[in-house]
């Protein structure tokens, strides 16, 4: 293998030398410039240690930066640790931080603000990375001035998985140690290591954030400015960019009928890449506590009589891919060697039939996700799926209070919600068939019930696998389970759209697209 | 004297109706399903028990309900409007941020509608029956039938999209850094869209109201006795007719300045205006309980005081009202 592309460089040297200069000379980076962009929704803070949501992560990822980062093949890449190793035994991990960066007050960037960070504020602040730390971690230590030293209890095959931007972003501990973390002024003036400074928020209209003169990668961040305009219109917001007034529109901005008008537009790019750590999957959640879903073969019933490919092509514009399986097939661990349920209503019938159930002796309430009007057509597309099957559907419409509320006090028949994968399925994906993650007081958890110790057994073992290949064995065996056992109805993969101006250049180039630090984002003249 | 007797009893019952309004509130949020740590879990896309309790805690949603009404009302006694945990900032701070820009748009508003409203009602009447007349009436008729969001989105598509004369949102160009002068005709430049979409409704109100109310008065006697002794047409509609046509514009006026505050929320959205409808909306689908009563604690406010103020005026535009209380 490397003979033969050692063989095929030497081959085409000469002409690719030349290629790669032009390319080059066309490709350096222009200094200076603005780009504006769109915050949507309006987040509550830009403090991403306390705050994970959507636009929190964008604006916020510019200020913070995790302590890793992760490609589009969701490979491992620096961020502030420069190198990482991890023993034989999956024990310890060692991690070396970059030198000489320092924090936008001027105070340098120490270990110690990444033990503060893992050990005090995220273990207290964060559920997330909580979990990981209570579970698996044995001790935190610096023991020089550039390593960071994690003693794990027992193996967690997803630990290098677990230091991006949403999950671990260093805070800085000289602002925060001894204080009450959500209440600390210093919230409202965040302070990072990030290639922009915060200038100014005004409420209702836009956040300012300015160049990092002192930014620790040598003559970055090429862009001076960043604006992140709020529009609570969605009209509005593809007026906006149709206009020029912003230059990039992130996944969501816009509904997705818009995204195939603005995408035809001249001088525009999309892309689908950048979304790869988090690979959202869309699915039917149901209370398996109840009736008619405590029948296997009523849930496989509905999972033949919907059909995905529909859903996908003209309820979302075809922006996604219908899913197989409980894993992304974006993600690692992914196996298309599961049960699979071909739309087929005779199908779904016949197994109505068997199940014992009369389907009109259920009023099912169907509670859509208040998301958008997508998420409505769709559920609107299920009810009559459901229908045709014989139940009777009410679909319950709330907001997003309502739908957090009814979701984790377990008070639903069924619904819509998606998962982000987090890059392995130990941080994403089994949170919500572990039957001891049936928890109240969250919506994405196991709230439909799902308990099988068979599955909880399987995904134990790969956690704590070693070895990445055994990992993969138990991941493989534990999707053959859940799809036979049908715990969600698994409709589709997000396929998330980037839209942005031609002149933006190198805006995506990693696995949490946007949310990446903007240091190598230029915009041409 | 009998003013300033009104004046206080007034005053004593305003006190009042707006302590109502606060209590009825709070205990009207309380019926709306999820509270802001839910939302708060819901956003955050992970969360646990401990993570719940930790903000309930900090919000204060851990404490009997009495307990949360009583501290609010002693907080409001003393002036403080409590603090918003979601977004970190004091309520009063929040909402002193954005109350002049929904002043800006709907006192812009007012002035437009009342002008132009008033305007057009004394020409329909004036020539009553002729093509201005119709013209003037089917216009009022549309725009009054009209729902506001269509307006905003249509005037957006015709003066930016295709026309490119008026911006489409915003408050003022963002980034450009205007001062002064500049600054405050960039503003006016970004009002007029706003303006228009939110007073054209009341404009169709005042036009029909003002001509009805006019055309009555003209068949009064003392018109026709002014008309006898030969005043000019333009002076009786000036000083004979409109003086006394504009009780009922005036009443509906202040109704309109009722909902200086709160009365903008699908204006503020379509156009992106920062102000603060949208902060009570947003407030809204948060369930950020502190924002959203201090909000209505400002609006109610407003309609008390506005109430009393066109109560007083009343005598001013018809001497023949007396105060009352």
């Amino acid at each position: 293998m490397k003979k033969s592309s050692r063989l095929i460089a030497g081959l085409v040297g000469l002409a690719g030398l030349t290629l790669a200069a032009a390319a080059g000379a066309q490709e350096k980076p222009t200094p200076g410039g603005t780009l504006n962009m769109i915050a949507q929704p309006e987040p509550p803070m830009l403090m991403v240690g306390l705050n994970t949501q959507g636009p929190t992560l964008y604006v916020g990822g510019q200020i913070y930066q995790g302590l890793l980062s992760y490609g589009k093949d969701l490979k491992v890449l620096p961020s502030l640790a420069k190198a990482w190793e991890v023993s034989e035994d999956g024990l310890t991990y060692t991690f070396t931080i970059q030198e000489g960066v320092k924090w936008h007050d001027g105070k340098p960037f120490s270990a110690e603000d990444v033990v503060f960070t893992a050990d005090k504020f995220l273990r207290e602040a964060h559920p997330r990375w909580r979990y990981i730390a209570n579970t698996y971690i044995e001790s935190i230590t610096s023991p020089s001035a550039d390593t960071v030293v994690f003693k794990l209890k027992r193996p967690f095959s997803a630990f290098l998985y677990a230091f991006e931007l949403s999950s671990f972003p260093v805070v800085p501990k000289h602002v925060y140690d001894g204080t009450d973390y959500r209440t600390n002024p210093a919230n409202q003036t965040p302070i990072g290591t990030g290639p922009f400074k915060f200038k100014e928020w005004k409420r209702g209209s836009y956040i300012h954030l300015v160049k990092n003169e002192d930014y620790w990668k040598p003559g970055m961040p090429h862009l001076d400015e960043l604006y992140f305009r709020i529009v609570p219109d969605a009209a509005s917001r593809a007026v906006a960019f149709e206009k020029g007034a912003v230059d990039v529109l992130r996944g969501g901005d816009v509904e997705g009928f818009e995204v195939r008008r603005l995408s035809k537009l001249d001088g525009v790019t999309t892309t689908t890449d950048g979304w790869e750590m988090y690979s959202p999957l869309v699915f039917m959640q149901w209370n398996m506590r109840k009736a008619p879903f405590d029948n296997k073969l009523v849930r496989k019933a509905i999972m033949h009589a919907v059909d995905r490919d529909f859903v996908v092509r003209n309820v979302w514009f075809g922006l996604g891919k219908p899913a197989v399986s409980p894993f992304a097939s974006t993600t690692r661990f992914f196996s298309d060697d599961v049960s699979t349920y071909p739309f087929d209503l005779a199908k779904a019938k016949e197994l109505i039939a068997q199940s014992g159930v009369k389907p009109q002796e259920h009023t099912i309430r169907l509670m859509p996700i208040p998301y958008g009007t997508q998420w409505d057509r769709m559920a609107e597309y299920v009810k009559q799926q459901l229908e045709q099957l014989g139940f009777k559907v009410d679909i319950r419409a709330v907001d997003a209070g309502g739908w957090s509320q009814a979701l984790s006090e377990w008070d639903f028949d069924i619904t819509f919600n998606f998962t982000y994968q987090y890059g392995d399925p130990a941080l994403g994906v089994a949170r919500h068939y572990l039957s001891t993650n049936i928890i109240k007081g969250t919506p994405f958890a196991n709230n439909e019930g799902y308990q099988n110790p068979a599955v909880d057994e399987l995904f134990l073992k790969a956690a704590s696998a070693v070895d990445e290949a055994e990992a993969k064995a138990a991941y493989a065996e534990v999707q053959k389970m859940i799809t036979d056992d049908v715990a969600l109805g698994w409709l589709f993969e997000q396929r998330n759209v980037t839209i942005m101006r031609d002149k933006v250049k190198n805006l995506v180039r990693t696995g949490i697209g946007v949310n990446e630090s903007m240091d190598d984002v230029w915009i041409a003249k | 004297m009998k003013t300033l007797e009104f004046l206080i009893q007034r005053l004593a019952k305003a006190a009042f109706v707006v302590l109502g309004v606060v209590i009825l509130n709070f205990l009207l949020i309380q019926l709306a399903p999820g509270d802001p740590a839910a939302v708060l879990a819901g956003e955050a896309g992970a969360g646990d028990e401990q993570f719940i309790a930790q903000l309930r805690a900090q919000f204060g949603l851990d404490q009997p309900l009495y307990v949360q009404l009583l501290s609010y009302l002693q907080n409001i006694l003393s002036g403080d409007l409590g603090y918003s945990y979601r977004n970190q900032v004091p309520v009063a701070d929040l909402i002193m941020e954005r109350l002049p820009a929904t002043l800006l748009l709907t006192g812009s508003a007012f002035v437009f509608s009342l002008v132009l409203g008033i305007v057009l009602g004394v020409l329909a009447a004036y020539k009553r029956g002729s093509l201005g007349d119709s013209l003037i009436m089917t216009g009022a008729l549309v725009f009054y039938a009209t729902p506001l969001f269509w307006v905003a989105l249509m005037a957006v598509l015709v003066f930016s999209i295709h026309l490119d004369w008026l911006p489409p949102f915003d408050m003022e160009s963002i980034g450009a850094g205007y001062t002064g002068w500049a600054r405050a005709a960039d503003i006016a430049h970004h009002l007029v869209l706003p303006t228009v979409t939110l007073g054209l409704f009341f404009t169709a109100v005042y036009t029909r109201l003002t001509r009805a109310s006019m055309l009555e008065v003209m068949n009064l006697d003392f018109v026709k006795t002014a008309r006898a002794k030969g005043v000019p047409k333009g002076r009786i509609i000036r000083r004979h007719v409109l003086r006394n046509a504009i009780l009922p514009v005036f009443t509906f006026a202040s109704v309109q300045a009722g909902q200086l505050v709160g009365g903008a929320v699908l204006t503020e959205t379509v156009f992106a205006w920062p102000g603060i409808g949208r902060l009570m909306f947003d407030a809204l689908m948060q369930r950020d309980y502190p924002v959203l009563l201090g909000v209505f604690l400002v609006t109610a406010a407003v309609v008390v005081l506005v109430n009393l103020v066109a109560d007083l005026l009343y005598r001013f535009v018809d001497p023949r009202i007396e105060t009352a209380g």
